[in-house]
């Protein structure tokens, strides 16, 4: 990689919003795993690899999978942020494999938000 | 003017009509006429709703009942069913989608709305790990402003303008900071980041390194440019192996980028960074001991002057700030002071982070404007006390802070405001207690934490902790005596006034403060060798209230002794002899009758319990 010029970095701010935000002709989905420590520890792993099986099983190929750091609950984690194209973000607490099989079959594959382990829809805005 | 008995508000929007709203018009009106209504009923024709999708859609006052997908066939069941009879047709009400009910939304849900994400921005948001996300985040956009269009006086002037104060612990402005140190004549300067977060509770600064470690790189990289450093340090401690494996991937990438070392974004500026990692020692979070440290000896803090921003690391100028400090900095440049300062208070600017812990139902990381009431952080932020347990005190700052009671929660959370109850706002640990805590054992707790970490240089810390912890420790076990009290304050006035370093200065805080607040504890363990919270197990009797208690055996199936007699519509008793103080008799009552008595009542309990066993009437 080339060293960036201040023209380089705007660049790459346009090209990459679009991982960020889901838009019309890139993928329908995107699910981000929460893998801070926190995380991690209530088992995020595993959630993780599960989604990642589910993915491949389905042969899903239009789903964004990321990770990120600790979402501020951690008393709640394992968590993930579930969001569809034109939808708000979802996200889900107290995750295992199990409910996360539920969540893709569901949500992801769906559309319906699986309510029993959701706790809450929108993004945080930042200022 | 006629009144009608209900008005039916139909659409005649574009989408209704099309949908056919006229034609169901005109149906109504000709079954309103035929049932003999049409003094009683009106019918009009509305603009659109808004509601296009669901058409033809109409509105029955004053009943207020919404019906969608009216068609020809429905009107004379709405006539007869709900015009006639009075019964609204379910089945063509509108049903709000399921999905969308019952989830909250974020403004419904305290613990999100009352936040406010500055330094956390990208919290949870980005992958950590990719530096492309951070920048499309308006990410290494401040400091190529900084670089590229700002000189170090006007990046200076800026920080000193927003009023932002070092969020490590102490609150020193972070711009004056910078110009001592960007005034100061020298061929060699470093820039530090102190990610040596010690404080039990605390975890503010591993979550910023985790989640966005890009942050604490541009922060540092607009402070070099601030003080003219060209080489920069990140002391991280090696018990957070996530924070330094995610740090280490960003530093790679920014430099890949060009982002670190020679000639950043073209401007002519060169910095590098590079990790250190501290063996976690507590007082390497002190500055000149940290520094110290860094070159490769002993951590160990020296007395100041001369200040770190005129003899630091290698006795070259230095600034070294914290984590979140950094992490704040690309904002204020981006937006400018008078952004950052439209939150918070004249002194205390922009916003803290919080790392909520303890006795609290929300567990975790929190950013809120400063000037927030506390109360506000624990009960609609932090969700209040679980398991339906009382408040009791809140430890801000750690074992350099002190605990707030229940009646100064209405105390902003300002550097100002949280020093005048004893405490400090600190790096942003606020551990919870509930009615379960003994506040002597957890001022011993601390003393216990910053006794082991006494470095051992100076005195009044190296010995002074260690005869308070004695004195904590005694009075815990019912060895205490009258006089320790005025002892313990004595000697934490001394400690305060003579310590070296921070570590010692503030070590007595969390005692002046439990005594302060919670002095009739110290006295009761002292004077009546009982410990209301049955935490010191040598100061306390649990027993049951025969008269309260319900033979429910909740007491009896948690008790690990055995020590709980009773069956079923026979009051329970605590067998003496066996109860080891555990206290899971009086956790798991829910009627209240488990009590706790002094550690006298023991014997007198055995010795009534021999003559009379549990069960048999007295």
């Amino acid at each position: 990689m080339p060293r960036l010029t201040v023209d380089d970095l705007k660049k790459i701010k346009e090209e990459h919003k679009a991982t960020l935000t889901l838009r019309e002709g890139g993928s329908r989905a995107k699910v981000n795993v929460h893998m801070g420590t926190c995380g991690i520890a209530a088992g995020a792993r595993k959630v993780m690899e599960t989604l990642l099986d589910e993915l491949g099983k389905n042969d899903v190929k239009d789903v964004l999978v990321t990770t990120s750091g600790c979402a501020g609950l951690c008393s709640k984690e394992p968590m993930a942020t579930i969001e569809l194209l034109n939808e708000a973000p979802v996200k889900y607490v107290h995750l295992n494999e199990e409910k996360m099989r539920k969540i893709f079959a569901e949500h992801v594959m769906n559309g319906r938000v699986v309510e029993e382990y959701a706790l809450v829809m929108g993004s945080e805005t930042a200022y | 003017m006629e009144k009608y008995r209900a008005n039916v508000m139909l659409c005649g929007g574009t989408g209704c009509i099309a949908g056919g709203s006229l034609k169901v018009k005109h149906a109504l009106d000709l079954e309103i006429k035929n049932r003999g209504l049409d003094n009683e009923i009106n019918v009009v024709i509305t603009g659109c709703n808004g509601f296009c999708a669901q058409g033809p859609v109409m509105t029955v006052y004053p009943d207020d009942v919404f019906y969608e997908k009216v068609t020809l066939q429905d009107v004379p069941v709405i006539v007869e069913e709900h015009f006639i009879k009075g019964r609204p047709v379910e089945r063509l009400m509108y049903k709000e989608p399921l999905k969308k009910q019952s989830i909250p939304l974020m403004k419904d849900i305290p613990f999100f709305s009352l936040q406010v994400l500055r330094a956390l921005r990208n919290k949870g948001l980005i992958d950590a790990e990719q530096i492309d996300e951070y920048i499309a985040r308006d990410g290494y956009q401040a400091a190529a402003k900084a670089l590229t269009e700002m000189t170090s006086e006007q990046v200076v002037a800026e920080i000193k303008k927003s009023g932002l104060r070092g969020r490590g612990g102490a609150g020193f402005p972070t711009g004056l900071k910078w110009e001592f140190c960007s005034k100061v004549k020298g061929d060699q300067k470093y820039i530090l980041c102190n990610g040596d977060e010690g404080d039990p509770g605390a975890f503010m600064d591993r979550s910023v390194m985790e989640a966005d470690p890009h942050v604490v790189l541009e922060g540092m990289i607009i402070g070099g440019k601030a003080i003219g450093a060209n080489k920069g340090y990140i002391y991280v401690r090696a018990e957070y192996p996530l924070a330094v494996h995610r740090l280490q991937l960003a530093i790679n990438q920014a430099r890949e980028y060009g982002l670190l070392g020679d000639n950043i974004l073209g401007s002519g500026f060169n910095l590098d960074i590079e990790i250190y990692l501290g063996a976690g020692a507590f007082v390497c979070g002190e500055e000149t001991a940290l520094m110290r440290s860094l070159e490769g000896k002993r951590g160990m803090p020296r007395p100041r002057p001369p200040f770190p921003a005129v003899k630091g690391l290698w006795d070259k100028p230095t600034v070294l700030n914290n984590v979140e400090t950094y992490a704040n900095i690309p904002q204020i440049i981006l937006n400018g002071a008078d952004w950052y300062k439209t939150l918070g208070t004249e002194k205390s600017t922009g916003t803290k982070v919080f790392a909520l812990s303890g006795a609290i139902t929300n567990i975790g990381l929190i950013e809120v404007p400063m000037g927030i009431p506390l109360r506000k952080i624990i009960f609609d932020i932090g969700g209040g006390v679980p398991k339906g347990r009382k408040f009791k005190a809140v430890q801000l700052g750690g074992p350099s802070g002190g605990c707030i009671p229940e009646h100064l929660l209405d105390t902003l959370v300002t550097y100002e405001d949280i020093v005048q109850t004893g405490a400090i706002v600190g790096s942003g640990g606020m551990v919870v207690m509930n009615d379960l805590n003994c506040m002597v054992s957890v001022a011993k707790f601390f003393l216990e934490f910053t006794a082991e970490e006494s470095c051992g240089k100076c005195p009044p810390c190296r010995i002074g902790t260690t005869v308070m912890l004695g004195k904590l420790t005694d009075i815990t076990a019912g060895r205490g005596k009258k006089e320790d009290i005025e002892v313990l304050l004595d000697l934490s006035q001394d400690i305060i006034a003579t310590s070296l370093c921070g570590l010692g200065q503030t070590a007595p805080n969390p005692v002046l403060t439990t005594i302060k607040y919670f002095r009739d504890e110290y006295e009761s363990h002292i004077n009546e060798q009982w410990c209301k919270t049955g935490v010191c197990k040598e100061l306390c009797t649990f027993y049951i209230d025969e008269e309260k208690c319900k033979a429910c055996g909740a007491c009896k199936k948690v008790c690990p002794q055995g020590a709980v007699a009773g069956e079923k519509k026979v009051a329970h008793r605590i067998d003496q002899a066996k109860c080891i103080q555990c206290r899971s008799c009086y956790e798991a009552c829910k009627f209240d009758s488990v009590q706790i008595g002094p550690r006298s009542m023991r014997e007198t309990l055995r010795n009534k319990q021999i003559e009379t066993p549990a069960g048999k009437e007295e």
